[in-house]
């Protein structure tokens, strides 16, 4: 056994490192999280320029040739950094799915303008009506000649307000069973009929609802099959490995190890000599190696070609759960001082312990609820009867 | 990365599977209460060489690493075996790690099981030793006693109490006879680092048992679940039950992760591998103990009768890890040996 990920993903890793310690200021952070947008056109720039908008793809397809490991190294020090890379995370998720079951003509149209950062596409998947049961979507598409009419609305729509594209999930049969009914549709965003409307969240970040009415888009734009959507959507939801908040937990317990070592008590002892404060800092540290571990292993399998079954599941639910307990405990062993807002010139932390217990919220919700990844285990992992 | 054992390792795991199917089965368990001594299968583990894998080949043994202890303590708590295979793997390192030439013919006693040897991982109160693992039925016990470690042999005057995990645990003291009749294995400065270095051992090697235990209830639980109906249904179906049990198995997979790893990491990864023990421990005792109280619960009324086997699991799964230490308490250890002892930073 070996649970070293490799000279080759450590040799990565620095170099990531060396990237953020230029691109990833301190200003760039309270950007992100004053406007909502983890979106930045420079450090898109930038990183086009270093050839990692892919570094996971092949290099004939315009990538690094990375693999699961290597990418884990990459991932795992641009989430702990909080490198604004929602953006381009959407954007080259529908990108992969484009370049598995496209066009020649949308590959053509699309891939180039992805991997150069010149285009954001962002998801269309969740309805009012239509959460963790994503398969209930009820947005309608009427095809009309070589178009399709699209009407609906659409929740979650992150980063729709600079979005160039979304990938959208539409009802083309609402005669069929439910995910038998479905087709994807890359529907550009700059026409009539599109809407977007801001929602502001508990975390900072803005997301959007966006509303299609009689918006027209040609068949040329359809991803996959008609009423095969759900066959195209599943590429989209395993295209992504290692899946999980390990870096987020990374993320808090540095904060608090910094807030421990600097803070004194009424006596002027320092944090880091209460029993209290090393049982919470010590419990941080168990659960991030656990979460990396988890993590970790889902990179190891799909590197090593082994079947998954519910390790992603499993990396998922773990770490956004114990984020969201870690950063609990953290923040009531800090006391008072961590009520003090993220970037409050007067927080400790710059007061990332604060915005943690809020951030850490949606982590247990977006990417399937812990209830829909405890599904998932239940069934697949342990073969229980289909649990309601 | 690799995370499977090597084709070795695997023959090795599969060795003590088929060895704990035949000699620990639920009825040898049960058997084998109040005490938890089964004199056959500690008779079996010797003649296996499970204390001779333990330490290196100048000391007689024939050198597993720990991650191959590991796997076999996994194997050793999915089982729940009655017999002192991870105390005595412990206290033939220790002895191995200490000079002397009495407490190196000690050792070589011990590899054979002519002697059992136990370690007091807890400094001794007012001379008595507390709650030794495996002290009720070992000849002889290392414990730290003014600065020294001691090899102490067991006499008659030692109290065997009746305990909830049916552990052969003993309080020992150290009478005027006993000391006199004691081997030093190490002192000063070289004891308490022989002592430290064992509970590493035995935290590493506890926690891999743990996420035995973990694993096992889990199944227990999902093969219970799977059959018994109520309202009209299997309640492994009800997400009451389901997500509990989702929950559990991810933990017993993050706990054997974790135990591996803290096992793997003290000969290729020395300087993180007192921080790993801990860390393995705390999370495979609090999955353990979260594992085997809610599979017992989902068994309802059942549960509680001693004639189910969950409850040999529960009981266990609690006092292997509390006879040394909490949950809580190795977090503590966690936070000494990331940022050094209180008062040192």
């Amino acid at each position: 056994m070996d649970f070293r990920l490799g000279e080759s993903s450590e040799a990565l890793r620095s170099e990531v490192r060396e990237f953020l310690d230029e691109h990833m200021t301190r200003d760039l952070e309270e950007q992100v999280y004053r406007t909502g947008v983890s979106h930045d056109e420079e450090f898109t720039r930038a990183l086009v320029e270093r050839g990692w908008m892919a570094p996971g793809w092949p290099v004939e397809f315009g990538g690094q040739g990375f693999d699961p490991i290597e990418m884990v190294a990459i991932g795992e020090e641009l989430r702990l950094a909080d490198a604004p890379t929602y953006g381009i995370g959407t954007t080259m998720m529908v990108a992969t799915v484009i370049r598995a079951a496209g066009t020649d003509a949308q590959k053509a149209e699309i891939i180039p303008r992805a991997l150069s950062g010149e285009i954001v596409i962002v998801l269309g998947f969740s309805e009012p009506e239509a959460g963790s049961d994503v398969a209930a979507a009820a947005t309608r598409a009427v095809r009309d000649g070589d178009e399709w009419v699209i009407n609906g609305q659409k929740m979650f729509t992150t980063n729709a307000q600079i979005g160039d594209y979304v990938f959208l999930l539409t009802r083309t049969n609402p005669h069929v069973a439910k995910h038998q009914g479905l087709t994807m549709f890359l529907v550009p965003m700059d026409q009539p009929g599109v809407e977007v409307q801001a929602v502001y969240t508990l975390s900072g970040e803005r997301t959007n609802i966006t509303y299609y009415n009689d918006v027209r888009v040609s068949d040329a734009w359809r991803i996959g099959g008609v009423d095969e959507g759900w066959t195209t959507m599943t590429v989209a939801l395993t295209a992504e490995h290692g899946a999980g908040f390990a870096a987020a937990i990374d993320r808090l317990l540095g904060a608090a190890e910094s807030w421990a070592r600097t803070a004194a008590d009424d006596d002027g002892v320092a944090r880091l000599e209460d029993v209290e404060v090393r049982e919470a800092l010590g419990r941080t540290a168990v659960d991030l190696e656990v979460a990396r571990l988890l993590q970790r292993r889902v990179a190891w399998m799909a590197e090593t070609g082994l079947p998954l079954a519910t390790e992603g599941p499993m990396s998922k639910l773990f770490s956004s759960e114990a984020l969201k307990a870690r950063a609990q405990d953290i923040a009531e062993i800090v006391g008072p001082d961590a009520l003090r807002s993220y970037f409050d010139p007067t927080a400790p932390s710059h007061g990332v312990l604060e915005h943690m217990v809020r951030f850490s919220l949606g982590t247990t919700i977006y990417a399937g609820t812990s209830e829909i990844h405890r599904n998932m285990i239940a069934q697949r992992g342990l073969g229980l009867p289909r649990t309601r | 990365m690799e995370l499977r054992p090597s084709d070795e390792q695997q023959q090795l795991i599969d060795a003590y599977a088929a060895l704990y199917a035949k000699e620990s089965s639920p009825e040898r368990v049960r058997a084998a209460e109040p005490l938890g001594f089964d004199r056959a299968l500690w008779g079996q583990l010797v003649e296996m060489g499970s204390m001779s894998m333990a330490v290196d080949e100048v000391h007689g043994g024939w050198g597993a690493s720990v991650l191959d202890l590991a796997l076999v303590a996994h194997e050793h708590g999915r089982a729940l075996g009655p017999a002192p295979l991870i105390e005595t793997q412990v206290a033939c390192r220790l002895l191995a790690r200490g000079g002397g030439d009495a407490a190196q013919a000690l050792l070589k006693d011990a590899l054979t099981g002519d002697r059992l040897v136990t370690v007091a991982l807890r400094p001794p109160r007012a001379d008595v030793a507390f709650l030794v693992p495996a002290g009720a039925v070992a000849t002889d016990v290392v414990v730290l006693h003014r600065g020294s470690l001691l090899v102490v042999p067991t006499a008659d005057d030692r109290i065997v109490p009746q305990n909830s995990g049916s552990m052969p645990l003993a309080d020992v003291p150290l009478s005027e006879t006993a000391l006199a009749a004691a081997v030093t294995v190490a002192s000063g400065r070289a004891a308490l680092e022989a002592l430290d270095a064992a509970l590493d051992d035995w935290l590493v090697l506890t926690a891999s048992a743990l996420s035995g235990i973990a694993e096992r209830s889990v199944e227990i639980g999902v093969g219970y679940a799977k059959e018994r109906e109520a309202f009209g249904q299997k309640i492994g179906g009800f997400q009451a039950v389901g997500h509990r049990l989702a929950d559990c198995a991810t933990s017993a997979a993050g706990a054997q992760l974790l135990a591996r790893e803290a096992a793997w990491s003290v000969a290729e990864d020395p300087d993180r591998s007192a921080e790993l023990a801990a860390m393995a421990f705390a999370f495979a005792a609090a999955t353990a103990r979260d594992a085997s109280d809610y599979a017992l619960h989902f068994h309802g009324g059942y549960g509680f009768m001693l004639e189910y086997d969950i409850q040999l699991y529960f009981r266990r799964a609690r006092a292997w890890a509390n006879v040394v230490m909490s949950p809580a308490a190795a977090c503590r250890l966690v936070a000494d040996r990331r940022y050094g002892p209180r008062g040192a930073s």
